[in-house]
């Protein structure tokens, strides 16, 4: 009886929803038009999917603080708050 | 039978029972329809979005084009420093996606029966809409530069036979002609795009036609980039390029196409490569939709990016009016990501959260010297904000190997952006 419910619930949701399941927290659907999804070869721009999110968050937040030189990534990080670039990084680390 | 009956009781019971009765209607007719018009950065990009959010969902995306062709990089192609087939892109995998793709223009739009006519007389049905219609050139902006003038003084500013057009007159131009770039006041699509033609040019001239020069006619007084822009000239193409700004009479404000001339207020300029980029509106799709306000552009609610004008259709990219954001493929990909996950969160009748975006626009000045400029924004006071301490451009000054370093992730990210879009 139970399994029919989730079955049934797994339909609705496949239908209607949920949309938040997958969804990427605010700004992290954006890191993907530089830092590829899919790549067969590591690039010039380093891979951020499916990385440890403890060193993701790292990276952020020393570009944030300028403590590590960086193009763009310096720009950029200074835009979100210390739960935010988490919340990024654990999210990152969730794809592939 | 019986064991199903009994557990959709249980499951309707208590609380849930009132928000899901209010889904039922969804669930009855099947996947909800979303009908994206448009298919370049924006909304290849977001017709792909739909579907990695919700599978279920049926996704059509009409496009006039069965070929798209990107304008990023496109200022290469006019130096002769790259084939035009690098810029071409078909929808074979966006289809492989799931997701119909029609390649049909858009005609009609019914915002009350939620209904969109292709030229071929059929109709699509959406439950959402989303635009992302790119531009119009406005033909009727500038007196003397209609479609016909620019057969002879191409615009350039849509990727394809003009960009073509342009780089033959620079190739067939003799060694000291004048090319001139007239430039439109904002909003227009990619705001430091003239520039960096005139970069490109300038290297392409330099180093073919020493004597030749390039004259920027502009109906601005500044411009994005704009030191990083002069200080690359002075150092790179010194007495090539001449700028010249709306207060010292840059504005062109007619065009003599037979003769080649551009009027501004002050002067005739009568030139060996005229390059017209003129005032522009979102694509002419909205306007028949009527989601285009008394300005060409489109105003939208910056959480979900539905139009402030008609609702249940949502708009983005170039089109739309971005707030802080500006007219780029780098934006339109981002915005049509917020917009899928907003679109997705509204069919399932739940607010949208509210997003963060960011943008990053890199330019180059020649083909191994690249500068940038980037922000963030968030919805404030009905706009899209820049994010106040973000964002910015390059550095003025760093050492050469910085600019290469920036002219490389330049060409990285047209790869990783075309590759998300169409690959």
């Amino acid at each position: 009886m139970k399994l029919v419910s989730v079955g049934w619930m797994a339909t609705w949701l496949a239908v209607v929803g949920p949309a938040h399941a997958a969804s990427p927290p605010p700004g992290a659907a954006s890191c993907s038009g530089c830092h590829a999804r899919y790549e067969a070869a590591p690039t010039e721009i380093p891979g951020i999917f499916g990385r440890d999110p403890a060193e993701v968050l790292a990276a952020l937040k020393s570009f944030k603080d300028g403590s590590k030189p960086a193009t763009v990534m310096n720009r950029i990080a200074k835009g979100f708050s210390d739960d935010e670039l988490q919340a990024i990084a654990a999210w990152l680390a969730t794809q592939k | 039978m019986d064991q199903r009956r009994t557990s959709r009781r249980q499951f309707f019971g208590g609380a849930a029972a009132a928000s899901l009765a209010l889904s039922m209607p969804a669930l009855a007719q099947a996947a909800p329809r979303v009908v994206v018009i448009g298919g370049g950065f924006g909304g290849a990009s977001c017709a792909r979005a739909l579907r990695q959010i919700n599978p279920a969902l049926q996704v059509t995306l009409v496009e006039a084009s069965s070929t798209f062709t990107a304008c990023p990089f496109s200022n290469e192609v006019i130096a002769g420093d790259r084939p035009m087939q690098a810029q071409q892109f078909g929808y074979e995998r966006v289809a492989a996606d799931g997701i119909t793709v029609t390649i049909q223009a858009a005609v009609r739009i019914d915002p009350q029966a939620r209904s969109v006519g292709l030229a071929d007389g059929t109709t699509l049905a959406f439950d959402r809409l989303v635009l992302s219609p790119g531009i119009e050139l406005r033909f009727d902006a500038l007196p003397g530069y209609d479609e016909a003038a620019s057969a002879r003084m191409p615009h350039a500013w849509k990727a394809g036979e003009q960009t073509l057009l342009l780089k033959r007159q620079l190739e067939s131009m003799e060694d000291g002609g004048v090319v001139a770039i007239s430039v439109p006041a904002n909003p227009y699509r990619c705001p430091p795009g003239p520039y960096e033609r005139a970069s490109l040019i300038a290297n392409y001239l330099k180093t073919t036609k020493p004597r030749s020069k390039l004259i920027i006619l502009d109906a601005k007084d500044a411009f994005s980039k704009q030191r990083l822009f002069q200080n690359a000239w002075q150092e790179l193409y010194p007495g090539i390029i001449e700028w010249v700004g709306l207060s010292q009479g840059g504005k062109v404000t007619s065009v003599e196409p037979a003769a080649n001339t551009l009027v501004t207020e002050f002067a005739r300029h009568t030139v060996q490569v005229a390059n017209v980029i003129p005032p522009q509106r979102a694509g002419r799709i909205a306007e028949i939709a009527g989601v285009a306000d008394r300005s060409g552009w489109c105003p939208i609610d910056p959480v979900s990016f539905e139009s402030k004008l008609v609702p249940n259709i949502h708009v983005i990219g170039d089109a739309c009016i971005g707030g802080g954001m500006p007219k780029s493929a780098f934006a339109a990909n981002a915005q049509a990501k917020a917009c899928a996950a907003a679109v997705v969160a509204l069919l399932a009748g739940e607010g949208p959260a509210a997003p963060k975006l960011i943008n990053t626009c890199y330019s180059l000045v020649a083909p191994d010297y690249g500068i940038s400029i980037a922000g963030v924004y968030q919805p404030k006071n009905g706009l899209l904000t820049d994010v106040e301490g973000a964002g910015g451009v390059s550095p003025l000054d760093v050492p050469r190997e910085f600019r290469a370093r920036e002219a490389t992730y330049a060409r990285r990210w047209y790869q990783t952006i075309t590759a998300e879009a169409f690959g």
